[in-house]
C-alpha cells in the first residue's frame, strides 16, 4: 500500500484474533470505525474475518505488513501524517488510547489496561522465514535446483558435496539462520582456504556448517576454528595434502564450550555431542567443498583416520588449580579460545596401578614415547589427554600440571645411541649425527596437556601429531573469540 | 516443487552435474553392452558389437531379466567393476 504525501492523518491498527487483548478492543474498534471511516486501516495477522463487527479488513496473513512495519506487538495503533508513520502505541492504555486518537469516550466501558501480546512476526523461527520472504536478504551464493524427482539428500551426496555422511540439505532459510548467530558480514572474506586457495565468505561458512549440522549458536565457534586453521603456521594446505594420517583436531576452551553443551567429559573424544561431531565437521566440509580437498585428489593420505570426519572436544576446565591448554598458551580463564592441533587419532593409555605421581609420569611417557615410532624422535608433536583419574594421582602427590610436563619431558629424554638408524637392528630411527646425545622426544613447545574425560576410569589419551611439525609443518595455533 | 540449496562450493564447477570423463580410446577398453531384454536389443548389440571389436574394443555383454524394470543392483555393481564403459541398448 502506498500512501502519499498528500494523505490527512491515517491510523492504522494491526492485530490478531489470538489475542485476548485484541479481542478486548474489538468495540474499540467499531467506534473508530465509525469515527474515522477511511481514516482507519485495520490489519489482521491471523483470521482475515476478524474482527467481524467491522467491514473493512485488510488480510496481513502473509505478514508482509507486519514485518515492513516492525510489529512487534498487537494491538499496535499507528499514526501516519502526510503518508509518514509519526507515533504508534500498543496494548490496551484507555487514556493513552483516547489522548492519541483524540476521541474522548473512546473504550470507555472497558478496563483501563491490558498488555498486548506477541505479534506473530515474533513466533519462533518466523524472522528469518519473513527476511527471506519480505526482506533485503541478497546472498551471493549461486543456488543449485533440485528437482522434486530427485531425492534431495541423494542430490547432496551426488554432487560431491558430503564427506560420505549426510548432509543438512543447505537451504536459503537454514542459511539465514545461520548468519544470524553473528554480527559478521555474509560477504566478509575469512581467506583463502586451501588446498585451492579460494577466497571464503562468511556465507560460504554458513552453508558448510549448516551441512555439518551445526545450530546456528555454534557458528561463531565454526567461524573462529576456520580463522585459526588460515593461520599459516598451522599449514593447513600441507596437512591436508600429507600421506600422513593428520588432520585437524580442534579444542575449545572458555566460557563458550559449556554455554554451548560442549562434551568435555564422559567420552569426550567420542561420538553423541552434536556441537562436538558438527563443529570438527564444518571445518572438514568446507576444506572440501570451498577448499577442493578430497580424498584421492589432492589428500594423499595412504591410511587417513577416522578423526577426518570430525574431531572436536572441549577441555574439562572444572579443576581452578589446573590450568588449561589455552592457559598454558597465554589466555586467561574466561577467554573462549579455539586451539587447533594438526593429530593423527588416538592411542589410548591404560596405567590402573600407578599411585604415585612418580610412577604415573614414568608410565605415561612409556606410552608417549611410542608417538610415531619409538625411535622417531623430535620430529612429531603430541597432546596427552589426561583423565580425572589419572590427574587425581598427581593432585593427590602434590604434583602440579608444570611438574607433571616438565618431569615427562625428562622421563621422555633418551641417549642418540639407542634411537639411530640402524640401532637394535631396526633401519628405522634419527640421525647418525644423534648419537652421542641425549634426546628430546618432542620439540620444545611440541607436547600440550589437555584434561578431559569421564570421572571412572585409569585412561589417559594420546593424541599424536604430524610428522612435519613445528616451522617445517604445523604448529598448534590459537584463536580467541 | 523444485527445492532451492545454496551451492557449498567455491563454485569452480558448473552447477549441473557433469558428464564422467569421456574415454579418450576405444583401445584395449572393456565395454560392456546392456540389452535391456527388449525384442530385436540383441540384434542391434550385435552390430555394436562387431563395430567395437573392429576398433579394438573388449566387449562383454550382459543382460537386465525385463526391461520393465531396473536393472538388479547386483548386475549393476558387477557391470561398475567389468568394464571401463557401458552401452545401454535403450527403447526400440
Amino acid at each position: 500500500m502506498h500512501l502519499s504525501q498528500t494523505e490527512p492523518n491515517v491510523y492504522t491498527l494491526v492485530v490478531k484474533k489470538d489475542c485476548a487483548t485484541c479481542c478486548l478492543i474489538e468495540p474499540v474498534i467499531v467506534q473508530l470505525s465509525t469515527q474515522l471511516g477511511d481514516g482507519l486501516r485495520v490489519y489482521v495477522q491471523d483470521d482475515p474475518e476478524f474482527p467481524a463487527s467491522i467491514n473493512d479488513r485488510i488480510d496481513d496473513t502473509s505478514l508482509e505488513f507486519s514485518y515492513q512495519h516492525n510489529i512487534e506487538v498487537v494491538p499496535t495503533l499507528i499514526r501516519f501524517e502526510g503518508g509518514q508513520e509519526t507515533e504508534r502505541i500498543f496494548g490496551w492504555d484507555k487514556q493513552q488510547w483516547q489522548v492519541f486518537t483524540a476521541i474522548e469516550n473512546l473504550g470507555v466501558d472497558l478496563t483501563d489496561f491490558k498488555p498486548g501480546c506477541g505479534s506473530k512476526t515474533q513466533d519462533p523461527g518466523m524472522a528469518e522465514k519473513l527476511a527471506l520472504k519480505f526482506g533485503a536478504t541478497n546472498f551471493n551464493t549461486r543456488t543449485v535446483d533440485i528437482d522434486e524427482a530427485e531425492d534431495i539428500m541423494e542430490a547432496c551426496f551426488d554432487r560431491g558435496w558430503t564427506d560420505g555422511l549426510p548432509v543438512v540439505p543447505p537451504t536459503p532459510l537454514r542459511v539465514i539462520k545461520m548468519l544470524q548467530s553473528t554480527d559478521r558480514r555474509a560477504d566478509e572474506i575469512l581467506g583463502n582456504i586451501p588446498p585451492d586457495c579460494v577466497s571464503c565468505s562468511v556465507e560460504k561458512a554458513a552453508i558448510n556448517a549448516v551441512m555439518a549440522g551445526c545450530k546456528p549458536e555454534y557458528f561463531p565457534t565454526v567461524l573462529a576454528t576456520i580463522e585459526a586453521a588460515l593461520i599459516d603456521a598451522f599449514c593447513m594446505h600441507g596437512l591436508l595434502c600429507t600421506t600422513y594420517f593428520s588432520s585437524p583436531v580442534v579444542i575449545i576452551n572458555g566460557p563458550i564450550s559449556q554455554r554451548i553443551g560442549m562434551n568435555s567429559g564422559v567420552n569426550a573424544l567420542g561420538q553423541g555431542n552434536r556441537a562436538n561431531a558438527t563443529i570438527g565437521r564444518a571445518l572438514q566440509l568446507l576444506i572440501l567443498n570451498v577448499g577442493g580437498g578430497r580424498p584421492g585428489g589432492i589428500d594423499r593420505a595412504t591410511l587417513g583416520n577416522p578423526g577426518k570426519y570430525t574431531f572436536c572436544f572441549a577441555e574439562d576446565e572444572s579443576d581452578s588449580e589446573w590450568p588449561s591448554l589455552a592457559m598454558d598458551r597465554g589466555f586467561n580463564r574466561d577467554d573462549s579460545v579455539v586451539s587447533l592441533f594438526a593429530g593423527s587419532g588416538v592411542q589410548p593409555i591404560m596405567d590402573q596401578q600407578s599411585r604415585t605421581p612418580q610412577s604415573l609420569a614414568k608410565s605415561l611417557a612409556l606410552s608417549l614415547r611410542a608417538v610415531t615410532h619409538g625411535k622417531v624422535f623430535m620430529q612429531t608433536d603430541a597432546i596427552l589427554v589426561i583423565s580425572p583419574e589419572h590427574r587425581r594421582v598427581f593432585k593427590e602427590g602434590g604434583w602440579n600440571k608444570a611438574k607433571v610436563r616438565e618431569v615427562i619431558i625428562e622421563e621422555l629424554q633418551m641417549p642418540g645411541e639407542h634411537l639411530i638408524r640402524g640401532a637394535d637392528g631396526i633401519a628405522e630411527g634419527i640421525p647418525v649425527q644423534f648419537k652421542n646425545k641425549k634426546v628430546n622426544k618432542f620439540r620444545s613447545d611440541g607436547f600440550h596437556i589437555v584434561a578431559a574425560g569421564g570421572t571412572a576410569g585409569f585412561f589417559s589419551a594420546i593424541i599424536g601429531g604430524w610428522v612435519a611439525s613445528g616451522e617445517r609443518g604445523s604448529q598448534m595455533v590459537s584463536n580467541r573469540f | 516443487m523444485t527445492t532451492t540449496l545454496l551451492d557449498p562450493t567455491a563454485e569452480l564447477q558448473p552447477v549441473a552435474r557433469q558428464l564422467n570423463e569421456r574415454l579418450s580410446s576405444l583401445v584395449g577398453v572393456t565395454v560392456g553392452l546392456l540389452d535391456i531384454s527388449k525384442p530385436r536389443g540383441k540384434e542391434f548389440l550385435d552390430e555394436v558389437e562387431s563395430q567395437l571389436t573392429a576398433v579394438g574394443a573388449i566387449v562383454r555383454r550382459y543382460c537386465k531379466p525385463t526391461f520393465t524394470r531396473l536393472a538388479p543392483a547386483e548386475l549393476s555393481q558387477q557391470i561398475s567393476v567389468e568394464c571401463d564403459a557401458v552401452i545401454e541398448g535403450l527403447a526400440d
